[in-house]
């Protein structure tokens, strides 16, 4: 167990649609400028700046001019940034400040995902390189073809089936409701989940998430300072980024990357990252899952260990789990299901509100401790958040 | 009518894959140091980082690993594809591989299903590599 270097003081969001009407700079500035304002700071205080993105995005440079920062001491674009760095990057930051190169961080994601540049392939120019030399002849294109070998996997070794993915799709939906950021709040049923047309199966559309436009941000700063902010702060009581890779030439996308599709990059992480937070699964209050898919929430329960492997299905189906009540609640925002696709940033945002008690009528009592994961394939980040 | 399939621009590894699926032969890694079977092409071993990796063609026949039917195209260049089903086949020289799917219906497709691998031109110079299920 370490001791707590900084905590996340402030966040901030612009509203998430599927069609912004502006730049990927200016909803990167205004979740900026509200994530300072929440945690009574202004640009002054800021000397460090974390995003990632794939090429869908202005670099941190932008915002740094844009905020008018005078010389920065960090400013990192994290490439290859998938979902898989949406808490490695809280993580990056932390780092900055134990190392003493930053005091005040902004960690953000800014998209235009839906109106502007989509993942994968919709719309934009084949990508040919590395691993998708070989897949993009074949008609892989796209994220759902990938994570949909590790669904399929997942189903042929423990019997995970269609209606526990749909569960996954409704429960969700459920919390949406109470969340008026989530672009989708109508709730839906196991029925409305079959009804929902096959993309690539096992996935159907309730399977995926939501490509969004629309940017978040949080403020992370060093214990001394956090302790004077207008809220009150989050710890960064762990954070961890790894996996298992297939050796050199591996991206993002390689499909090829473990050997064990019914597991991914959670169990490669979790001993590190409850270690350095000093706690177990069982200690947890609430948990942000990252939903990119459905599935990948089935495989990271079991990788970090809330369930053991084989055991999420059956798990998420109970009466009395993932709800809001229920002993563990999941994605209490509605998730990047039904709030959007903000690439996992705003599991982050959600975790840090729930904590501070901000969230009405979807808030979690006592929450005290917080898991949040960003992944869905063979590698991955995941934070343990606190009270501190 | 879909636009032109996407071809990659062949350099390097990838150069030799393709050329060989052109004359008919599937080809993998073999690293001479470690015996660790390599797919895709690298430079470098994936186990043992040795330089030292041969070009095997591979028997072709293989089963099922993992799969998915694509229903709506992933990109408009296979539009007119749709269904179509990608498939992660296990070969029987222990080494899986990526591809899609042929000459099945996407309702028949099971994980351990035994294929085989076809070569299909796409254009006078780019073949690629598909499997179709095993004649018996």
């Amino acid at each position: 167990m370490r001791s707590v270097a900084s905590g996340v003081v402030g966040v901030g969001y612009t509203d998430i649609s599927p069609n912004s009407g502006r730049s990927t700079l200016q909803l990167a500035t205004e979740a900026a400028q509200a994530a300072l304002a929440d945690a009574g700071m202004t640009a002054a205080d800021v000397d460090g700046l974390v995003t990632y993105h794939l090429d869908d995005s202005d670099p941190a440079l932008g915002l740094a001019q844009s905020l008018g920062l005078d010389d920065p001491g960090v400013m990192v674009d994290w490439s290859d940034g998938g979902g898989n760095l949406a808490c490695g990057v809280v993580g990056l930051a932390d780092a900055a400040i134990r190392a003493g190169m930053a005091h005040t961080v902004i960690v953000y994601r800014s998209l235009n995902g839906r109106s502007g540049r989509r993942l994968g392939g919709m719309g934009q120019g084949v990508d040919t390189t590395g691993v998708r030399q070989f897949m993009t002849p074949a008609g892989w294109t796209t994220y759902p073809e990938m994570i949909a070998m590790w669904a399929r996997r997942h189903m042929e070794v423990y019997g995970t089936t269609p209606e526990h993915l749909g569960t996954i799709a409704v429960k969700s939906r459920a919390h949406a409701k109470d969340n008026p950021r989530a672009q989708k709040r109508e709730p839906i049923t196991l029925d409305d989940y079959f009804a929902s047309p096959l993309i690539c199966d096992p996935f159907r559309l309730y399977d995926i998430c939501l490509e969004s436009d629309g940017a978040c941000a949080v403020v992370v700063t060093a214990m001394d300072r956090a302790r004077d902010t207008a809220k009150p702060p989050v710890g960064v009581l762990a954070a961890a980024h790894g996996g298992t890779g297939s050796g050199p030439g591996a991206d993002l996308a390689d499909v090829l990357g473990m050997g064990d599709l019914a597991r991914n990059f959670g169990y490669a992480v979790r001993d590190r990252l409850y270690g350095m937070a000093g706690v177990t699964a069982a200690d947890l209050d609430f948990a942000e899952i990252y939903d990119c898919f459905t599935a990948s929430v089935i495989l990271q329960l079991e990788g970090f260990g809330i369930v053991g492997p084989g055991e999420a299905g059956p798990y998420v189906a109970g009466d009395d789990t993932f709800s809001l009540g229920s002993k563990l609640p999941i994605n209490t925002h509605g998730g990047l299901l039904s709030e959007g696709y903000l690439h996992g940033l705003n599991h982050v945002t959600e975790a840090v509100l729930q904590l501070r008690g901000e969230c009405g009528p979807r808030q979690v009592p006592d929450a005290e401790l917080a898991l949040v994961t960003a992944g869905a394939m063979a590698t991955g980040s995941a934070l343990v958040l606190g009270r501190v | 009518m879909a636009a032109t399939k996407p071809i990659p621009t062949l350099r390097g590894e990838e150069k030799v894959y393709f050329e060989e699926a052109k004359n008919g032969r599937l080809v993998y890694q073999l690293c001479r140091d470690c015996a660790q079977r390599i797919f895709y092409p690298r430079t470098v071993c994936t186990n043992c980082m040795s330089e030292n990796l041969e070009y095997v063609a591979s028997a072709g026949k293989g089963t099922i690993y993992s799969f998915t039917t694509l229903h709506v195209p992933g990109h408009p260049e296979f539009a007119d594809d749709v269904p179509y089903t990608v498939v992660l086949v296990d070969l029987e020289e222990g080494v899986r591989v990526l591809a899609d799917l042929v000459d099945c219906d996407p309702d028949d497709v099971k994980v351990g299903m035994s294929v085989e691998v076809l070569f299909e031109a796409v254009t006078e110079d780019f073949t690629v590599p598909r499997f179709r299920p095993s004649a018996q």
